[in-house]
């Protein structure tokens, strides 16, 4: 059975992203949130640290500064106007936030306070800077609660617990989506004029990461199995301090209240790798330091694991400032962080490549950039590309709210002056093909276990450190997935709150997401941000200052294009701290 | 590979689709012990039965999916740890909203009594180009509360909460209290007035399960004595 919707708007992912574009296309015309959890449920509430802009509350500071840095962040691989925007558009909206009642922490004076952060500097790499703005250490909760609050008081239509499935474009415009009602099994169309994708990340094609079960990138998958190509998906950010093992996420933001890294041997190695700023280096050097040490022997017995030491700090700073993070070392390693070292490694944290889109949050495609007429992304699944080849902590936070604002007021802007497109025929069919495969294959492995061998394969082959023979081994492995995917058996064979079907089908969009990045990474034989070539450890301007573009092929294989990454002020330097 | 422990997994399951009662099912496990029980679970999902149904997303006691009652106390799925729950554990739904399927419960009721609490900044003051000034000790005065993740393991653990579906339940008088304290907000008054009524505040009989059962630690009672205080005293200033 199918039911048939009819909005003007509709935003896929009930994220920051998500519900910010909400704020603003509600507003104008009819709109409507389908997300695959309740809003409150998604991955921006883990955020912790912070969300820079550059108040200069606490010490100077500007928004070209904080571009400056974004940019030599991103190893010079991101869109230089568009984090020139981000930047300066920072400002309003963290003071638009604070209108909305988020409780940041604040100054002796009343102010919104600022902390240091990886990668943020004075005057162009001068010295770290206080620019993170932040409440304690559960930033992204306290964000995403702001904007779900706004969201009723707005009166948003939601559709909770709905995953959409396929997109529907007629003529290369946009017509719409397709989505499972997981409480009843039932397939809803969608009908509409502008759709936005904030459907978030894909962490968990890795075995050891910070991202939610829930994250796996459905929403770059639709779209790329409807002929969008996938833009810089050879860089995924490993960040440095993840619970040993569990790859649960200690914030940047112990670092930035003086928190150090220690090796086997008891010393603060990051001293060596960025005599500068330190531990407080972006995450990319970070994560490679900590591989480099623990690759000659200086890993904390032997093992695959450093220290994050915060003993010498004030229990005071500990309490107020970082306290969910030093419980989750209490709760989840039964270390207690005032008296012990916590155990951590580098985890698969944020993917910087993503649904390609311009500043207003179009999607767009090809060398030539063509505007996708109604299709819009923002948040982690889009690439605006602001982040580049290694994105700076907080600064996706800041994305979420700067990019989803403006992707809302576009995508609004469209449908008001769009007709509504009629559906294809049988707008729902191959999501319904696809949802009748899983269900009834046989005879073949579990969804788990397959999807087990992925996150771990890429985990040792495609991850920190990448060299072309592990590469093209993933690449034969992933062949072998896939076509064990098309036999894997779901148990489940019910309508009501079917999570079994689920995840399969999330495996299909997991398996879609590594096989871009993979060949991607093949692809590019240099080492820039979070994208390293043991074979190939320099970066290499004249062939590769350029965006990959990921297109699928018809048998799931990926043909690769390039475009130019828009310059500005800036010119490639050697990227040191 | 660290040692393994024995785990004994009892579920309530509820499948509609299959028969209209609840039964009960077992699982022997094998798990390591600081794995965390919504590993359990998924060991259960993943290798035994795909029927079970849970919600989770996280896995670290944020995103608020994965409450249910772990051996008879309302708790989060991920935040208790196989090694404190061994040989043994007993795993059911949270009580008091319907359930849907195994340890899926409907949480519209549970949204419903949140927002009836205004839940969002009132303040219709002209604002500046730049922040509202809040102190320190004015942002601390509300910090408890805006912790709360609405995972609905107060709420569920509410006897009077089970016995009337009409009273708002802990979780939402907690978002009440994160702006009636909040110095920038204009609309405690209305918050009060709604809480002041008969589903609101009062009902409370004070047993402490809702302090006991977050897994925020947030002093849920607490904060509902506050309320209770600034509704009788009108001390809001």
């Amino acid at each position: 059975m199918t039911t048939t919707h009819v909005y003007d708007a509709v935003i896929v992912g009930a994220g920051g992203a998500g519900l910010r574009a909400a704020l603003e296309a509600s507003g104008e015309v009819s709109t409507a949130v389908i997300s695959k959890l309740y809003p409150t449920r998604s991955h921006t509430g883990t955020a912790q640290g912070g969300v820079c802009a550059a108040l200069g509350n606490v010490e100077e500071d500007s928004p070209e500064w904080h571009a400056f840095d974004t940019v030599k962040g991103g190893d010079y691989l991101v869109d230089q106007p568009a984090a020139d925007i981000m930047c300066r558009e920072a400002i309003d909206r963290i003071i638009e936030l604070e209108h909305w009642g988020f409780p940041f922490n604040r100054t002796p004076d009343g102010k919104i306070d600022q902390r240091r952060f990886g990668g943020h500097t004075r005057n162009h790499g001068e010295a770290a800077v206080r620019r993170a703005c932040y409440a304690a250490d559960r930033t992204g909760h306290m964000i995403l609660q702001t904007l779900y609050q706004q969201c009723i008081k707005q009166d948003v239509r939601f559709f909770n617990e709905f995953y959409v499935i396929d997109l529907l474009l007629v003529d290369g415009s946009t017509a719409g989506v397709v989505a499972y009602e997981l409480a009843t099994g039932e397939i809803h169309v969608f009908r509409a004029k502008s759709v936005l994708f904030a459907t978030g990340g894909y962490g968990k094609i890795f075995k050891i990461t910070s991202n939610a079960h829930t994250l796996t990138g459905d929403g770059m998958s639709v779209c790329y199995r409807r002929g969008i190509p996938l833009e810089d998906m050879e860089f995924f950010q490993f960040h440095p301090t993840g619970i040993y093992k569990m790859g649960i996420l200690i914030s940047e933001a112990v670092r930035g209240e003086g928190g150090i890294l220690l090796n086997g041997e008891g010393e603060r190695f990051m001293e060596r790798y960025a005599p500068t700023i330190k531990d407080l280096a972006p995450r990319d050097m970070v994560s490679r330091a900590i591989y480099q040490e623990i690759k000659e022997g200086r890993g904390v017995d032997g093992k695959d694991y450093v220290y994050l030491d915060v003993r010498h700090l004030d229990p005071e700073v500990i309490e107020k400032k970082i306290p969910d993070v030093t419980e989750f070392a209490r709760i989840y390693l039964g270390v207690e962080p005032t008296t012990d070292p916590v155990p951590t490694q580098p985890t698969a944290h944020y993917g910087m490549g993503g649904i390609p889109t311009d500043a207003d949050g179009r999607v767009v495609v090809g060398e030539g950039e063509d505007v996708v007429p109604g299709l819009y992304a923002a948040g982690e699944c889009a690439c605006v590309s602001v982040h580049g080849a290694n994105r700076l902590g907080t600064n996706s936070l800041l994305d979420i709210v700067v990019f989803g604002r403006r992707g809302g007021l576009d995508m609004a802007r469209y449908a008001k002056e769009a007709d509504l497109p009629e559906l294809p025929r049988d707008a729902e069919g191959d999501a319904v093909a696809g949802l009748r495969g899983l269900l009834e294959a046989s005879g073949g492995d579990s969804i788990a276990d397959i999807r087990d061998e992925l996150q771990e394969q890429m985990f040792d082959l495609a991850a920190v450190v990448r060299v072309e023979e592990g590469l093209r081994k993933m690449q034969e492995l992933l062949g072998g997935l896939r076509e064990r995917y098309g036999r894997a058996v779901v148990q489940d064979k019910g309508s009501v709150y079917n999570t079994d079907l689920m995840e399969a089908w999330e495996l299909g969009a997991l398996l879609d997401c590594a096989d871009t990045l993979v060949a991607a990474a093949l692809a590019r034989d240099e080492s820039r941000g979070g994208h390293y070539r043991e074979d190939h450890p320099l970066r290499d301007d004249d062939h590769w200052l350029r965006h990959s573009l990921a297109w699928r092929e018809p048998d799931s294989g990926v043909r690769l294009e390039y475009k130019p990454v828009k310059m500005g002020a800036y010119v490639p330097m050697e990227r040191k701290y | 590979m660290a040692e393994t422990v024995a785990l004994t997994v009892r579920i309530r399951r509820f499948n509609p689709e299959v028969r209209p009662d609840p039964w009960w099912d077992e699982f022997e496990l094998e798990m390591e012990p600081f794995d965390r029980l919504l590993d359990a679970l998924h060991e259960v999902k993943w290798r035994h039965d795909g029927t079970l149904a849970l919600r989770r997303s996280c896995a670290h006691g944020i995103c608020g999916s994965d409450a249910m009652v772990i051996n008879g106390k309302n708790d989060l799925a991920c935040k208790v740890l196989v090694k404190d729950v061994a040989p043994k554990v007993t795993v059911e739904p949270i009580r008091g909203l319907r359930v849907l399927k195994d340890l899926i419960v409907d949480m519209d009721t549970f949204f419903e009594g949140y927002k009836r609490m205004l839940p969002y900044l009132i303040n219709d003051e002209e604002t500046s180009e730049r922040e509202r000034l809040q102190s320190p000790e004015e942002r601390e005065r509300f910090d408890d509360t805006t912790k709360c993740i609405l995972c609905a393991a107060c709420t569920t653990s509410c006897p009077i909460f089970w016995g009337d579906e009409g009273y708002v339940g802990p979780a939402a008088i907690v978002n009440a209290h994160r702006f009636i304290f909040d110095s920038r907000d204009r609309g405690g008054r209305k918050r009060l007035e709604i809480l002041g009524e008969k589903p609101g505040v009062f009902r409370c009989r004070t047993t402490f399960n809702c302090t006991e059962a977050c897994p925020r630690g947030i002093k849920v009672t607490k904060a509902i004595q506050e309320v209770k205080r600034a509704i009788m005293f009108d001390h809001l200033g």
